[in-house]
């Protein structure tokens, strides 16, 4: 490996990489719904010019839209992380079927240790499932270049592809040789073909013999190819691994020899074989499940894998050595300090609202996004949580199961874009079926948890262009819903009168609460107040402290700290605003019966 | 060429994603392969977030394991304990004196740790605490507490200082790299009596 020159090398992280290789495969449509950790590709392809890149309001959609584009004969792009596959996996298993005309590439961004996802599910299933091929590079250069290949082979067996990432190839950065783009050679149009593109089960029962004549000389592909490649090394020891895992093999057994699957479906069976053949003791290296190493074991092979490797959580190169030769390296055990778990911002306008939750003991069935972090202490205003969407029909059917046991206290918790995502069909069950829950919509003008992405709801397209904003009073009364309510939830007086009435309502309500997200720098521009406590006045109650806002902290007394400060010696401190972290957002000061913590003057 | 490893601690706001993005940048440009490894998304909402950067004529695996980063440059005094542990023997402790409570302090119900220097120090052979907001309060931009936290650092990494303000050039937008050239000179400041490079 020679050094690399800086003449013709940049750095970037595999999703900006992914973007490039779109991009330079002469990429025409790209939509997505964000998701960690793959939101970054579309915000980067979104930059090239002649390109068109769009959020959709889900990944079902997503995908819909790259299957016209690709019928209309251009290159096109759907990314999502990979819960967003399981929404989006309808299109994409009848795609599987109907082929492509211009090449189409979906990518799956999984999320091994669930540093921001609420489960670790491995999307290699879906590429066996859906009968359709995947690629898996195993850094920021090969994010580009399998990329670019993903197009060509998509179009010449006629199939759509699956990319996968993970989170460290998604945000790892390395460096990549970029090219220029290229003119893909199907031309854009309708080329009629009925039995190709509609799926009725007589075309439909055709296609499925061609998919499994496309697998057939895919597997050829993949022995043939060099998208897989044996790395030669030492016959003690021979590793099948892929992705971001094969960095740390060849970080942990640099003398090993090493399958390096580029594909991680189908399989190379003849390479798999050959290359057991040539080693004394065969191991897979992979992260999450078992998906090479079934292979493996299927075509007969003798073989270890997850008795080694952990099947929950991510890899490093220690892990690996760790696991295959069964010594444990010299500990480094962490020093104990207290934790420190995400938390809502200063400012953040969820807090007003889930403080009012938790004091009205409701029942809160939550939802994805930023609020989600109202379930830890000292908000712990939120009981239930699964995936996008689903707060609103499981706060229905947590209503349906108690019935007057439960009146007047379930609320679902959505935010703007995940209602929009898939939050509205669950309202619809709501008012179709007669329940009475009360749905609360955060509305914090953005999608914040992923980084501040525009939504049908924010008035502006992902380019921030002007579109049409979506207005959910309007939208929730034509569903039906005959009360609905917009509070700011700073002022939580009003936001506690307003909910309390709503949730004892024998009705559906709507509450939609309207502030923005503290991040947002409309948000951050605008003039406010800093807050600051009257040391004086403090006396130590932590009524305020029950917000959990990162900016008021606990200042402890000794019995003699106490004294000092001419306070009662049974005072175990008082509270202090830091006026770097304060946003001014107002919702303390009404908390404190002692009005201790007042306007700073400047 | 050297090889290194750099792991970087903070706390999610405090920019250290920009810092590690300057770091990298500077190593490219100075013909060393390198690699760097984060998380997005929730992780980053007041939480303890982390970067990995590793360099030399070639990087495999993006991510540093425990014991082998020769430098660990924390960007909140108590994050430095919690990553110590990444720390090879013979590394090098740059640390922020600021401080910024965990929940469970906000809450009074754990302290924020008063043995943190001693702490570090008896885990790592060189320790250097650094006062990084106050320089980035004194240039009026207390977001450029990340920059003179990297100015700090850079005494002990293999590159001249012109290659962190050729980072800076390369990766800031104009109406901000002043300030940040500026905050990078000072954090330099703050340890240039320390010998250099390591």
């Amino acid at each position: 490996m020679s050094v690399p020159t800086k003449e013709t090398l940049v750095l970037l992280s595999g999703n900006e990489a992914i973007a490039r290789g779109a991009f330079e495969a002469g990429v025409k449509v790209a939509s997505a719904y964000p998701g960690t950790p793959s939101t970054e590709i579309l915000e980067n392809f979104a930059k090239y010019e002649g390109v068109y890149a769009e959020w959709a309001p889900n990944e079902k959609v997503s995908v819909e839209v790259a299957i016209g584009a690709s019928m209309a004969g251009v290159r096109a792009l759907s990314t999502m992380k990979h819960v967003g596959v399981n929404v989006a996996a309808d299109p994409i298993f009848t795609a599987s079927y109907t082929g492509v005309r211009g090449g189409l590439v979906i990518v799956a961004a999984d999320d091994p240790e669930m540093h921001s996802s609420q489960n670790e599910q491995d999307s290699r299933h879906y590429a066996v499932a859906a009968k359709i091929p995947m690629l898996e590079p195993s850094d920021s250069a090969e994010a580009r270049e399998f990329t670019l290949l993903a197009y060509d082979l998509s179009e010449k067996y006629d199939t759509p592809f699956f990319l996968r990432s993970t989170t460290r190839i998604a945000h790892a950065k390395g460096a990549v040789r970029i090219g220029d783009p290229v003119v893909p050679p199907v031309e854009p149009g309708i080329v009629r073909d009925a039995a190709k593109w509609v799926m009725l089960p007589v075309n439909a029962r055709r296609r499925h013999v061609l998919v499994e004549e496309r697998t057939r000389a895919l597997v050829e592909y993949a022995e043939t190819s060099g998208i897989n490649r044996i790395e030669p090394g030492s016959r003690a020891l021979g590793i099948v691994t892929s992705g971001v895992s094969y960095q740390y093999v060849k970080e942990a057994f640099p003398e090993a020899s090493v399958l390096k699957l580029g594909m991680a479906w189908p399989m190379p069976e003849k390479m798999i074989l050959d290359f057991a053949a040539g080693v004394d003791r065969l191991v897979v290296v992979e992260e999450l499940d078992p998906h090479i190493e079934t292979h493996v074991k299927a075509l007969g092979l003798k073989a270890q894998g997850k008795e080694l490797i952990p099947i929950c959580g991510e890899l490093d190169p220690r892990i690996v050595r760790e696991g295959i030769t069964g010594e444990r390296g010299s500990a480094h055990s962490p020093e104990r300090v207290p934790n420190r778990p995400p938390n809502l911002c200063p400012g953040c306008p969820h807090r007003g609202l889930f403080f009012v939750l938790n004091k009205l003991k409701a029942i809160v069935s939550g939802d994805i996004g930023c609020y989600t972090l109202a379930a830890l202490p000292p908000l712990s205003a939120m009981d239930l949580c699964v995936c996008m969407g689903a707060s609103v029909g499981a706060a229905h059917g947590i209503e349906k199961a108690l019935g007057k046991g439960a009146h007047g206290q379930v609320v679902a918790v959505i935010g703007d874009s995940t209602f929009l995502h898939s939050g509205i069909t669950g309202l619809i069950d709501i008012v179709y079926n007669r329940g009475n829950s009360t749905v609360i919509i955060l509305d914090n003008g953005i999608t914040a948890m992923t980084g501040a992405q525009e939504n049908p709801s924010t008035g502006k397209t992902l380019q921030g262009k002007p579109t049409h904003r979506i207005d959910f009073v309007a939208l929730c009364r034509a569903i039906g819903v005959a009360h609905v309510y917009p509070v700011d939830p700073h002022d939580m007086e009003a936001t506690e009168v307003v909910l309390k009435r709503e949730m004892a309502r024998e009705a559906p309500s709507v509450v939609i609460t309207q502030a923005l997200c503290a991040l947002l720098p409309e948000h951050r521009r605008a003039e406010r107040p800093v807050y600051e406590v009257s040391p004086a006045a403090c006396v130590g109650c932590k009524a305020c402290s029950k917000l959990g806002c990162p900016a008021i902290e606990w200042v402890p007394y000794t019995p003699e700290d106490a004294a000092l400060a001419g306070k009662k010696p049974a005072q175990k401190g008082v509270t202090r605003i830091n006026p770097l972290l304060c946003d001014g957002c107002g919702q303390c000061p009404p908390l404190c019966k002692f009005n201790a913590i007042l306007r700073k003057s400047q | 060429m050297q090889s290194g490893n750099i792991f970087l601690a903070g706390v999610g706001g405090q920019g250290t994603l920009l810092a590690s993005e300057l770091l990298s940048e500077a190593f490219l440009l100075s013909g060393y392969d390198v690699k760097k490894s984060e998380v997005h998304g929730m992780a980053q909402r007041g939480g303890a977030v982390t970067t990995h950067i590793r360099f030399g004529p070639k990087v495999y695996s993006p991510l540093i394991e425990p014991g082998s980063a020769g430098l660990l440059i924390a960007f909140e005094k108590m994050e430095a304990l919690r990553f110590v542990h990444y720390l090879s023997p013979d590394g090098v402790v740059i640390a922020n004196t600021q401080e910024i409570q965990p929940p469970s302090v906000l809450r009074g119900l754990e302290l924020y740790p008063g043995d943190i220097e001693t702490r570090l120090r008896a885990a790592a052979g060189r320790v250097f605490l650094v006062d990084a907001l106050s320089s980035a309060l004194a240039l009026k931009e207390v977001r450029a507490v990340n920059v003179v936290m990297v100015g700090a650092a850079s005494h002990f990494l293999p590159l001249p200082a012109q290659a962190y303000e050729d980072a800076l050039k390369l990766r800031l937008p104009a109406k901000i790299l002043d300030v940040n050239v500026a905050a990078f000179r000072a954090g330099r400041e703050l340890l240039a009596s320390t010998g250099g490079v390591a």
